[in-house]
Formats: structure tokens, C-alpha cells, sequence
């Protein structure tokens, strides 16, 4: 058993209706108790689809338990097959229907209906949502092109690839595709199939027609691209066009299998990001200290952007996607940092406390988490929030997405000129800790003083009312600690030393206390003195 | 006002429907009951679709550690039972040394402990045992094979009724039962004091405060899904107060008069202590009435709020009802909100989406009343829609409470006459 709070990713069968929900002509037919109808409340609310998500729930009771849940679904499915009439049928369990053990899988082949019946099954208590929808992913690329050979010639015409991994419920993955398709037209590449957003199974069944495969979301994606690796010989760029970088090799991978030239699209990247960044404004950004969480496809590209783009430090990383584990442990390794993969929220929450950095990329936890502690704090991931569905159009990826990117990171942040003043003049009576950053407003700090944590406003998911944002009652909460070391020397501080730690800015003092305490700490320093805090500065700073 | 006659059990035909229920679970429950209860702590065991639920029903991440979590089985709990008691015997002590604040501990089943026949009733006795007197441990079942959406609350106070004290002195007291939001249990209170008549509610806002029963302990009950709660109470020597519910003028007085009448308190009496309340609440409708009246309304079933809801509004603000739909019917406790409904309403009991949805369109009604999954795609198809959620999360009892009731429902189509794009 695993004691969870609150969780990154739902169960696998979620990810399943991510995938079916982003496409036409498909029914999914869930055996399920009732209740698990809550998750067709994600697609109409968070992301305010416009039609149901095309899911038939069986909804069996414990009084059919006794008698024949089996029969249930057969009828649950012919029912569903005669009112929407679709191309093809996906079958499964959810968690409880998995252990009655009725085998939808095996009625699904049986019933007489007259489409092709896809069977998907997840072990529900073990994988999560990612792993439900790269797996029903795959399940329908193998089911639709069953007995479409492969080409043995090229069809005539221009260069084409398949964008692979964008669902429904995915984080920005609507402005991605639009934002891929035309930095790949300007290479003169066209899109043959997205898979799953917008496809149908006729769609998918000519997925082998692409010269090669584009994986946008490595979690949802890479499965169904290395199938079509093995069985088509389709090559797949795994270069995920996140940033400004990773955008121009992107381009110039695509290119090199399109066998077209990169150098024109190369030569007039239009993103204000390059810029920006080398303007003497930014010169602020230089070393900020950032943890970034959230699944693995957005936080690897994350550290890149920060490092090399932002020119911030790295100082924690981290995802819930155990599937890409290895990849961010070597990301780890290369920032100098150690990986925390890890689904478990209190985890993150104590790494940032340690950590203490100046900016949390995250996912809608971490806002949260880095609103009690005072941190700013973008979001960079999944899982989605309502206000990841923006009006506007705000991709992640390419070009345009940098843009957005270096908007999102940035404001957070304290402007450049104002984060100066504030540290010259430190505890001016109007301009102090209570303050805070202008752009934020007036309630920016206030939540940093928040001791006594926010509960549970009872308000559905998906109507963030401005009371939902506002912490009302209190409940216990977790005290983050900084860590001390056991039997260690109990420092305390003279009322000068403690009255100069004042004087340094807010947003850093924390950092500056403990660094000093761990400094006295280690010299076996009882009281901190003014001295202790300026060895401790110079000692740090070296 | 005048009193209600209580008219005996309604005769009218029922539509009985199974088919897909589009509605939540009783976990969901868990979300307004650890606010009404203040030291409690819900740990469900189950999975992470269990989890999900309740984190998206809930507001999903505003709070830092609420007061209940998901105990989510894995793979090596469903292979042996022994285990599965070890592992919740590890959770349940992390837990509690984690927040020493929790004195009532819930260990509330889910659809896959269920099926599992993980047996959480001896769970909590064994952990009441080794974890008492500090921490209490009941148990009940919020599974969606079980309850729908707000059974869970009843399952939950009907564990808690055997907890509840006995006691001989002040033989004559009254039962409010049903978690009611803090507001509207203040705004009763001081009605019932008004009145002379001695009330506390269940549930208590402390574990530590369950109120006693006597054995002339009357009760009345706030919400119309509470029949284990009931029965349980019932079975211990409690007598019901039949009563509409009290939403509405009419309903909350017609509720305060059968607790008068059982009490021995005079009319007049009465008549004064209600009316400056009964007052207030007729001129708020009065504002909302001309927005309402004669339009038609389609309920699709969620919280069992449904038929006293309909009664208010066909009754005080003149609303045509095209079909009332709910969970699930209690005859007994509804019958004297059924019997008010106008004879030609259509009331449908339990749900098969896809024909109810058949019928909303067919009826064009003017509202329709629907959960979160449902009233976006009604909304594109035209039809104006009220989140049933609204009506369980919002302080929408008594007299006080009429108006902002009567508003939820003007809203939405306020709204569509003021939008020009």
C-alpha cells in the first residue's frame, strides 16, 4: 500500500480516454463501477471539450456482483456500438472491473460487433496514466495497420512524417502540433497523421505512408514509434523541439531525414528568446538558483533552457516519469545534481525546502508548494490544470514556444532593476519583505507569510473560483524543516549578527540563515556573530 | 404560513432506469465531511482511480496535506489478505505519527476493497484497540458499487451512530442530522433556542462532542439521503420527525413546525419566532421569482437533493418541472416532498445516461440541472445547465438561504440573456 495525498498522474485507464477522446471514430467501452464516471469531468471542464469523451460505462453495482457483470458489458457494449455507430471499438477494465476478471478482452471478440474490437489491458496496480495512454497508443497503431505492408518504394511527392504523442487532457498539446506542422511546412515537410489528437482509425492505418516519425511526448509516444520503427523501418527523431536549441536541432534532424536543407529555416529563427535573454536586463537571470519537476519529456528540455538559454544554475531536477528514469538520472549527472524520480508530492516538497531555490519550474503542485514557501514559481508540465487550456494561442514547443516559455519563467521573477533596489535598500519601511515583487500585486506577499496552510476549498476541479485561490481554514500542516544534523551544536545568534541577517534581502534570507548555521555548524561555533555571518557570506561565495 | 397536512406515501408512477449511471461515488462525500468534521482524518483504501476521484473533485491542489488520503493497493496486496491487513496496520501508524492531531480516524472501503473483501470493519477494531483511547477507528464504505455520491455521507454517519453516548438526563432533546454548513447550523441553532427546544447536530464539528441520545431523543433530518443514518438511529430507540426538508420558505418552516409540534411548543409561538426569518426569505425570492416563473426544468439525478429542490421550485417560485431525476428514491423520508409535487411531474429513479439524454432533448426544457461530465455538451447543444455539484458544495438550507437557492438556478440563464457574442 502507498500512502498518497494527492497524485501526479491518474490510473492507466485515464490515459486510455486521453487517447480514444482525442479521436474520431472511436468508442471506448469501459467495465467499470459506478463512479468512475468523474473522469469524463476532465475533458469537459479542464480542457471545456465540447462533447462528451466517447465512453460507455458499464457502472455494475455490488448487487450485480452476484450475477452476471459479464453480461453487463455485453450489452453496455452492442448498446454503445448501435447508438454512436463508430469504426472501431476499444475494450477494458478499469482497477475494480481488472479483478472481477470478466475478460472484456475475450466477450469484446465475441459479440458480433461488426468493427474491429480493440482489446486494452493494464495492470491498474502497478502503472498510471502515461503508461495507459502510450499503451492504448500503441495497441491502436498495431490493430489499424494490421496487414498494411510495408512500402517497398517511396511514394512521389514531398517529404512527410507523423507527429506522434499528442492527446487529449495534454499539457498544451493542441498549440504544439499547430506550432510543429508549420516549422515542419517551412522545411517544405508535410504532417501525414498526428496520432492520436484529431486521427481516426482509417488515420491511423496509414501511418507506414510517412517517411519517418516525429515523438513530441516521449511518455505517450515512443512505444507506438518504436513499433513503427521495427515493422515499417520508419526512422523517429527524438529530438523534442522544446527551446531554442533543442528547436534548431530539431530542424536539422528532420532535415537530415528529409534529405532537405535545414539552412534557410536555420538562418531566420524568428524568436524574440536569444534576444531577450542577451539584453543587459537579463543580466539578472545569471545563476538563479532552479528546481525543476514535472514529467520527464518537459523537464530534460527544461534543464537546457535554464542552463543554457537563461543562463540559470540547476540546482535540483526531477520527474514522476519513472518510464524515462535513466535519461534524467544522466541529465542529473550532467547539471552536477542528483535525480529525484519520485510520485510522491511531500517528497518534492522537502527537496525544494532543502534546496531553497529562487525559482521552481513545476508542475501545478509545485505552484503550490513554492506559494508556501514563498518561492516563484512556472509551470512546465502535466498534470493539467484548467488555466493550461489558455484562450490564446501558447504553445510550449518551437519557436513560438520559447517565446512563451521566456515569458512564463521569467515574470515570475523579480524585475531586474527592482530586485536591485530592493537589496540596497533592504529594510526602507515601505519597500521591505512586505512588499514583494510590483507586477505581482498586492497579495504576492501576503501568501508568503502564509503559515497556516490552505485547505480544501470544496469547489470542483475545474472551477478555479478566485475563493478556491485564497487559503481559508487552516490545517495542520506539514512543517518543512530545514535539515539539522542530529547532535549537533545548537547555534544561536547574537542580536547584532541577527539584526544584520535582517537587513538581507527576504527572498534570500532564509538561505543566508541556514548557510550560516550549517557554516558555525561545522567550525563548532556556539553563537553566531557578526564575524560568523561575513566568514559564512565569503565562504559560500567562493 | 400555514402547516403542511402530511399527506400519506405519493402514488405516482416511478421510472425506474439502469443503465449508465453518470454519477460520482460515495468517496466524494469525504470532501465536505473532513471540513464539517474537524478532527477527523479519511484514509480510503484503494486505488489510484480513488485517489484521482476525490483530488479532482476536490479542487484538486489548494490545500498542503487535507485531511484524508488514498491507502492505494498494489499489485503484492491482492496477493495475499494477511499482507494487505500488515501493510494498512504500517499506513494507518505513519499516519497517525505523522498528525497527532487526528483523535477519529475513518478507514473508509472502495470499490476494489470491496471486491477484495478486505474485511476494514476488523481492521478498525484492531486498530481501535492498539490506537485508542487516543485515536478512535470506524469504518465505512464509500465504493461506487455501493453508494453514489452522497450515500457516502450516510454510510459515514451510520458508522458513527454507535459511538454516540447515551444518556438519561434531558429526557426531551432533538436530533439535527446531516452535516449542514457551520452558517446555516448557527442560523438553526438560535431558531431552535427561539423556540425553547433543545438541539444539537450529528455530525459534530469535534469527534470528541458526539451529542448523546435519550431515550426521547427526536429526530429530523437536514438532507434526504441520510436512510442507513436513519435506520441506524431508529434502531437505537430514536424517533424521526416526518418533515419536507427545509429548503424553501415552506419547506424549512413546515421542517421547524414538526419539531415545535413534537415539543409541545404553541403555534403562536411559532408563528413569531419564524416570521421576521420568513419575512426576509419571501422578499429574496420575490426578486428572483419573475425570473423563474414558468420556465421548465430537466433534473438529471445526483445528489438526492433532487425532489425537495423541485418541490421549492415548482412551489415558491412557479418553475414548470419536465422530469425529476434522483439516485435514488426513499419513499418514506420524500413522501412528504413528493406529495407536493403538480401529479403530472416525471420522476425517475436511478439512470441510463444515454435515454435520459434522449428525453432532456427531446423536452428542450429551459434548465437543466446536471453533473460537471454533462453541462458543457449541453451547454454547445443549446440547452442552459445548473452544476448539481453547486447545490451540495453552497449553503443553500433554510430560510436565510432561500434567496442565494433560488439564484443558483437564475444565474445561468441571467447570464444567457446578458451574452452577445
Amino acid at each position: 500500500m502507498q500512502l498518497t495525498v494527492w497524485t501526479y498522474e491518474g490510473p492507466p485507464h485515464v490515459g486510455a480516454m486521453r487517447v480514444v477522446t482525442a479521436m474520431r471514430g472511436v468508442h471506448y467501452v469501459l467495465h467499470a463501477p459506478q463512479g468512475d464516471t468523474y473522469a469524463d469531468l476532465l475533458f469537459t471542464m479542464i480542457e471545456r471539450r465540447q462533447v462528451r469523451p466517447p465512453v460507455t460505462y458499464t457502472t455494475f453495482q455490488a448487487r450485480d456482483l452476484g450475477k452476471d457483470t459479464a453480461e453487463i458489458f455485453k450489452r453496455s457494449a452492442r448498446e454503445a456500438y448501435e447508438r454512436f455507430k463508430p469504426d472501431l471499438v476499444v475494450v477494458g477494465a478499469s482497477c475494480t472491473a481488472e479483478l472481477i476478471q470478466d475478460d472484456p478482452a475475450g466477450i469484446g471478440q465475441t459479440i458480433g460487433i461488426p468493427v474491429p474490437v480493440v482489446p486494452v489491458e493494464f495492470s491498474a496496480y502497478q502503472h498510471k496514466e502515461n503508461h495507459g495512454a502510450s499503451e492504448t497508443l500503441y495497441r491502436l497503431v498495431r490493430a489499424c495497420t494490421q496487414g498494411v505492408a510495408k512500402k517497398t518504394e517511396r511514394a512521389p511527392g514531398p517529404p512527410s512524417c507523423n507527429l506522434l504523442g499528442p492527446t487529449a487532457l495534454g499539457f498544451r498539446h493542441r498549440d504544439d502540433v499547430t506550432e510543429i506542422t508549420r516549422l515542419l511546412a517551412q522545411l517544405g515537410v508535410t504532417v501525414n497523421v498526428v496520432a492520436s489528437l484529431g486521427a481516426s482509425p482509417a488515420d491511423l492505418a496509414r501511418l507506414p505512408d510517412a517517411d519517418f516519425n516525429v515523438v513530441l511526448y516521449r511518455e505517450v509516444g515512443e512505444s507506438a514509434a518504436r513499433y513503427l520503427t521495427k515493422t515499417y523501418g520508419q526512422p523517429a527523431v527524438t529530438t523534442v523541439p522544446l527551446g531554442v536549441g533543442a528547436t534548431r536541432d530539431f530542424i536539422k534532424e528532420v532535415a537530415a531525414l528529409a534529405k532537405v536543407d535545414p539552412e534557410p529555416v536555420l538562418s531566420q529563427v524568428n524568436s524574440r528568446l536569444p534576444w531577450y535573454t542577451r539584453s543587459v536586463d537579463s543580466t539578472y537571470l545569471t545563476g538563479k538558483r532552479v528546481f525543476i519537476f514535472g514529467d520527464g519529456t518537459h523537464v530534460l528540455a527544461a534543464a537546457r533552457i535554464a542552463t543554457e538559454e537563461l543562463g540559470f544554475t540547476v540546482v535540483g531536477l526531477g520527474s514522476y516519469s519513472r518510464e524515462l528514469a535513466r535519461d534524467l538520472r544522466a541529465a542529473a549527472a550532467h547539471y552536477g545534481v542528483e535525480a529525484l524520480i519520485s510520485d510522491d508530492h511531500l517528497e518534492v516538497e522537502e527537496t525544494i525546502a532543502r534546496l531553497h531555490p529562487e525559482l521552481v519550474l513545476g508542475t501545478q503542485m509545485e505552484r503550490h508548494t513554492a506559494k508556501r514557501l514563498g518561492l516563484p514559481c512556472a509551470v512546465i508540465s502535466a498534470p493539467v490544470h484548467v488555466q493550461d487550456f489558455p484562450a490564446r494561442y501558447s504553445p510550449q514547443m518551437g519557436f513560438e514556444g520559447a517565446n512563451v516559455i521566456f515569458d512564463t519563467w521569467v515574470h515570475p521573477l523579480m524585475m531586474g532593476l527592482e530586485e536591485h533596489l530592493l537589496s540596497m535598500f533592504r529594510e526602507d519601511f515601505e519597500f521591505g519583505e512586505g512588499a514583494g515583487p510590483s507586477h505581482l500585486g498586492a497579495h504576492a506577499v501576503k501568501e508568503r507569510s502564509v503559515e497556516a496552510q490552505p485547505a480544501v476549498v470544496p469547489a470542483p476541479v475545474a472551477a478555479p473560483s478566485p475563493a478556491a485561490q485564497q487559503p481559508v481554514a487552516a490545517a495542520p500542516a506539514p512543517v518543512v524543516k530545514p535539515e539539522q544534523p542530529a547532535g549537533a551544536v545548537v547555534t544561536s545568534w547574537t542580536p547584532e549578527a541577527e539584526k544584520e541577517l535582517k537587513k538581507i534581502p527576504f527572498f534570500v534570507r532564509g538561505k543566508a540563515r541556514r548557510n550560516t548555521e550549517r557554516f558555525a555548524q561545522e567550525r563548532n561555533i556556539a553563537q553566531i556573530t557578526l564575524e560568523t555571518l561575513y566568514d559564512a557570506k565569503a565562504h559560500f561565495r567562493s | 404560513m400555514n402547516a403542511i397536512a402530511l399527506p400519506q406515501a405519493d402514488a405516482r408512477p416511478i421510472l425506474r432506469e439502469r443503465g449508465q449511471h453518470e454519477v460520482f461515488c460515495g468517496l466524494t462525500g469525504i470532501v465536505w465531511l473532513h471540513r464539517k468534521i474537524q478532527d477527523a482524518f479519511f484514509l480510503v483504501v484503494g486505488s489510484r482511480t480513488c485517489a484521482h476521484l476525490i483530488q479532482s473533485a476536490a479542487g484538486v491542489m489548494i490545500f498542503a496535506e487535507p485531511r484524508f488520503a488514498t491507502a492505494i493497493l498494489q499489485d503484492k496486496d491482492l496477493a495475499g489478505l494477511t499482507d494487505a491487513n500488515e501493510e494498512l496496520d504500517r499506513v494507518v501508524s505513519r499516519l497517525v505519527l505523522r498528525r497527532p492531531d487526528i483523535k477519529l480516524l475513518f478507514l473508509v472501503g472502495s470499490c476494489p476493497s470491496e471486491v477484495i473483501k478486505l474485511d476494514l470493519s476488523r481492521a478498525a477494531l484492531r486498530l481501535s484497540r492498539a490506537l485508542g483511547p487516543q485515536v478512535r477507528v470506524l469504518n465505512y464504505s464509500g465504493s461506487g458499487i455501493e453508494t453514489t455520491f452522497t450515500q457516502g455521507e450516510d454510510a459515514c454517519l451510520a458508522s458513527m451512530v454507535p459511538e454516540l453516548p447515551e444518556s438519561l438526563e434531558g429526557e426531551r432533546n432533538l436530533l439535527v442530522v446531516g452535516a449542514l454548513p457551520d452558517v446555516v447550523e448557527d442560523q438553526f441553532q438560535r431558531l431552535f433556542d427561539a423556540l425553547g427546544i433543545p438541539v444539537r447536530f450529528f455530525p459534530p464539528r469535534r469527534s470528541t462532542q458526539l451529542p448523546p441520545l435519550t431515550p426521547g431523543t427526536k429526530f429530523l433530518l437536514a438532507q434526504p439521503f441520510l436512510a442507513s443514518t436513519a435506520h441506524a438511529l431508529e434502531e437505537r430507540g430514536a424517533k424521526r420527525l416526518a418533515s419536507p426538508f427545509p429548503f424553501g420558505v415552506e419547506g424549512t418552516t413546515a421542517w421547524f413546525e414538526a419539531a415545535a409540534k413534537a415539543f409541545g411548543v404553541p403555534e403562536a409561538t411559532v408563528a413569531s419566532v419564524l416570521a421576521p426569518a420568513q419575512q426576509r426569505a419571501q422578499t429574496a425570492l420575490g426578486q428572483v421569482r419573475e425570473k423563474l416563473a414558468g420556465k421548465r426544468i430537466f433534473f438529471f439525478p445526483d445528489s438526492q437533493l433532487e425532489v425537495p429542490l423541485a418541490r421549492f421550485l415548482s412551489r415558491e417560485l412557479k418553475m414548470e418541472l419536465v422530469e425529476v431525476g434522483t439516485p435514488y428514491l426513499h419513499q418514506e423520508h420524500l413522501g412528504p416532498d413528493l406529495a407536493l409535487l403538480p401529479a403530472n411531474t416525471v420522476v425517475s429513479e436511478g439512470q441510463d445516461v444515454e435515454r435520459q439524454l434522449d428525453r432532456c432533448r427531446a423536452a428542450k426544457p429551459d434548465l437543466v440541472v446536471c453533473g460537471l461530465g454533462l453541462a458543457n455538451p449541453l451547454e454547445v447543444e443549446g440547452l442552459a445547465t445548473k452544476w448539481s455539484i453547486e447545490l451540495v458544495f453552497t449553503p443553500i438550507h433554510g430560510f436565510e438561504q432561500a434567496g442565494d437557492l433560488a439564484e443558483l438556478f437564475a444565474r445561468p440563464l441571467l447570464r444567457r440573456t446578458r451574452l452577445m457574442v
